[in-house]
């Protein structure tokens, strides 16, 4: 509750507060601050196809090759070509692609999946989003001559620069020059800008638009319950029901974790590479469970493997280390794991 | 329960005791006599046999035997029993009967679920706004939730003096609030090919629509005064893992973009970018980088990752095309769509959404022949530039097959584009940006799948 004095020197604030609003509309001058020089030097870290915003730096293939084996054959494949993971980043180039700036693959519709040298037209685009967000599981973390080694390394597995091949801001844009897909995009379409033109004209047709109306395609058997049974995903009242399907085998789609170890394995992404009963890239966790059965050593083992990672025990693709992971996390999956 | 008051103040106490002895007594009598036990208990019964039953009935609500539906004739425990108390859910939750309205993945499409999305349930909203908790989900390296007051957002670039904005700095500044649609590139990309999945929710359900409440992006740039002579586009830049960066126009940037911080009255979900997002309305939602943390003003548009690898459209020609932003005109029929029965032969309200990257919904036209005749639908207010639009049309299901197809036509005049005709331009390996026309089958039996027709 207010007290009178209060009040009236509340009462003040407002008139002044009515009188400044009056006076100046716009000045937002106390709001917000100058960036310091280091502020936006730490943070302006995009590299643009014209090099603007490049650092010095170096690295050759052979470095980039024990950095990805180290820290990116674990998700993209020893020679960038896994689709285990994501798309493959390797493949489906050729040198005359790399003489000609265009990748003949991407004609005709021929390639079912293109690979990221197939698209990419700038190196700095490769090279900036190493810098930014890989290794997948802890961004940032390339030194600056490590980005130019890995980039060095990719393009040296596309057959775009050569084995002994050094990499650094020098040369990078000599390296642009050989690009495979360097001449493949285009900017000349409507789809940019609000006032451009569309590529597509249909009419509003209101009667006797078709002689015929013929199926083209249906959805196939194995997808009608691919997503899950539409009963569960519907609501129970008004106008219409989701099918049943729970006679038919139906994939559960998206249910909750019934464990709390394997909602850890999840949000850590270990199920990326570790199937529960099947080898993905690495080996299921029942596999992992089976091998381990009885080792009383089993726990600390595999602790000190997830924290510092692995290669070897399951075939060539190594474990990259997870030292991110807390240990009261790693112990949770552990007793869920040995559980399969 | 008891409640004891200790201080009257100024409540009154209840007049308990306002009835004479005699008849307190003679109502207690009656409360209590055994013909009026029975009775109750009787009633309880039948209205536990009539929930058992329930399931078993052919259709919801049809016609009772007898002397009528026992859910009217009998008391319901919720009409007899005490409530829970206000701000038992300090946050409220949806009633636990609609928890079949979820987001949710899509198997197989990612393999890794903070790479993912997962899919807004579009068969079950209502009007045009998602609520909070179902706008789906877009990541590239997993969801996180930053504490506001260490948020910071900077601008920099070709701008007189670059700056840095606390959120508080932000939330002084003058706000708009807007209703725009979000959609993903990729939504609906699964049907470029063919028909690969069998619900609305994954066709179109990389869909939402809020009220957005922010400070405009113009509002930011001229106070760090951009160099307008120079400036030709901006990169916007995520405080994430995957630190995404998008291109925008500079004239779209001074335009109706948004620095976002809140949505349908509440701040942002974490899922969707708290504390703060661009809103860049009627483009894909890539371009509304989540978790803002940077815009820089450039002269060159920057070939980030996902304008140079990602959403991108490949033409028959090899060729790709850059920077595809515009979400053209588009809309679906959600209700009846794939995976749902009708219950009943007779009337129904076929209804849908309809957006246009390019401004106003002007019309929609309903198809129930598979597109040989059209019939305009009612268009639902309010009807606003690059939101959704809800149509409705009357419609007498005669129990034959049917195939449901709706076509919306935007202020430009563009007409939404069958799937044939974007194929001949942009052929069948293009992945991105489809806004062909749905086509829903209707059996007899009053099952509804996903088809494809020409």
């Amino acid at each position: 509750m207010y007290k009178w004095p209060e009040l009236r020197k509340s009462l003040s604030v407002l008139v002044l507060a009515g009188f400044s609003l009056a006076a100046s509309a716009a000045d937002y001058s106390n709001i917000g601050r100058a960036a310091t020089p280091k502020e936006v030097a730490a943070w302006d870290i995009d590299v643009r196809p014209d090099f603007r915003g490049l650092p010095k730096g170096r690295g050759s293939v052979d470095q980039g090759q024990q950095v990805w084996d180290g820290k990116c054959a674990s998700c993209h494949g020893t020679f960038g070509e896994s689709n285990q993971v994501f798309t493959p980043i390797v493949g489906g180039t050729t040198k005359d692609d790399v003489k000609n700036g265009r990748v003949a693959a991407l004609t005709g519709n021929s390639q079912p999946q293109r690979t990221t040298l197939m698209k990419v037209a700038t190196v700095s685009t490769l090279w900036d989003y190493i810098n930014r967000a890989m290794p997948w599981n802890a961004p940032k973390t390339l030194t600056t001559d490590e980005v130019y080694a890995v980039t060095a390394y990719i393009l040296n597995l596309g057959g775009v620069v050569a084995d002994d091949f050094t990499m650094s801001d020098e040369n990078i844009a000599e390296v642009q020059k050989r690009m495979p897909n360097r001449d493949g995009m285009t900017e000349k379409h409507g789809l940019w800008q609000t006032s451009g033109k569309p590529d597509v004209k249909n009419t509003a047709c209101m009667k006797d638009c078709l002689k015929e109306v013929k199926i083209t395609s249906e959805l196939p058997a194995f997808a009608r319950s691919a997503n899950g049974n539409p009963v569960e995903q519907n609501r129970t009242i008004g106008a219409v029901r989701g099918i049943d399907l729970s006679k038919a085998a139906v994939i559960k789609v998206s249910a909750p974790a019934a464990d709390e170890g394997l909602k850890l394995a999840k949000q850590y992404a270990c199920t990326a590479c570790h199937g529960v009963k099947d080898k993905v890239v690495g080996p299921g966790f029942a596999q992992i469970a089976a091998k381990y059965k009885g080792d009383a050593n089993a726990e600390a083992n595999l602790i000190k493997k997830i924290k510092t990672g692995g290669s070897g025990a399951w075939g060539d693709i190594p474990m990259p280390p997870q030292g991110h992971i807390k240990d009261a996390d790693i112990k949770t999956m552990l007793g869920w794991v040995m559980r399969q | 329960m008891s409640i004891q008051i200790k201080k009257s103040g100024l409540l009154r106490r209840a007049p308990e005791n306002f009835l004479d002895a005699p008849l307190r007594e003679a109502i207690t009598e009656q409360g209590l006599n055994d013909e009026r036990r029975g009775f109750l208990r009787k009633s309880f019964a039948a209205a536990t046999a009539a929930l058992a039953s329930g399931a078993a009935m052919a259709r919801p609500g049809s016609m009772p035997e007898d002397d009528g539906d026992p859910l009217i004739l009998n008391l319901q425990d919720q009409a007899k029993t005490l409530g829970n108390p206000v701000v038992m859910q300090g946050y409220g939750q949806p009633s636990k009967f609609e928890s079949n309205l979820q987001r949710r993945q899509s198997p197989g499409l990612t393999r890794v679920p903070q790479a993912s999305v997962s899919f807004a349930p579009l068969q079950g909203f209502f009007g045009i706004i998602t609520p909070n908790g179902l706008h789906f989900e877009r990541h590239h390296q997993g969801w996180i939730d930053i504490d506001p007051a260490q948020h910071r957002f900077m601008i920099n670039g070709l701008v007189r003096e670059a700056k840095v904005y606390t959120m508080d700095d932000l939330m002084r500044l003058p706000s708009v609030s807007r209703m725009h649609f979000i959609e993903c590139g990729a939504n609906s990309a699964t049907e470029w090919g063919n028909v690969a999945v069998p619900t609305v929710q994954y066709t179109h359900g990389m869909l939402s629509c809020c009220e957005y409440t922010g400070v405009p992006l113009s509002v930011l740039l001229d106070d760090c005064g951009i160099d307008r002579k120079k400036a030709k586009f901006v990169l916007a830049e995520g405080g994430d893992g995957s630190a995404m960066t998008r291109t925008i126009d500079i004239a779209r940037a001074m335009d109706d973009v948004i620095v976002a911080y809140a949505m349908n009255g509440e701040m942002l979900r974490p899922e969707n970018g708290y504390p703060l997002r661009l809103v860049v309305p009627g483009v894909q939602g890539v371009s509304w980088v989540k978790w803002l943390r940077r815009i820089e003003v450039g002269d060159q548009p920057w070939a980030a990752k996902d304008e140079a690898i990602h959403y991108i459209d490949l033409q028959p020609s090899g060729l790709h095309r850059q920077y595809t932003s515009v979400q053209e005109c588009k809309s679906v029929i959600t209700t009846p769509s794939g995976g749902q029965m009708l219950l009943e032969k007779g009337f129904h309200n076929i209804t849908g959404l309809a957006w246009s990257g390019r401004g106003k919904v002007k019309r929609v036209d309903v198809s129930a022949d598979g597109g040989r005749s059209w019939r305009t639908a009612r268009l639902e207010g309010p009807i606003l530039g690059k939101c959704l639009t809800r149509f409705n049309m009357d419609w007498n299901w005669d129990g034959g097959p049917a195939i449901l197809q709706s076509r919306a036509i935007d202020e430009t005049g563009y007409v939404q584009p069958k799937i044939n005709q974007l194929r001949e331009v942009r052929g069948t390996k293009s992945i991105y940006h489809n806004n062909a026309i749905q086509s829903w089958k209707i059996n007899e039996d009053g099952e509804v799948s996903n088809v494809q027709v020409a």
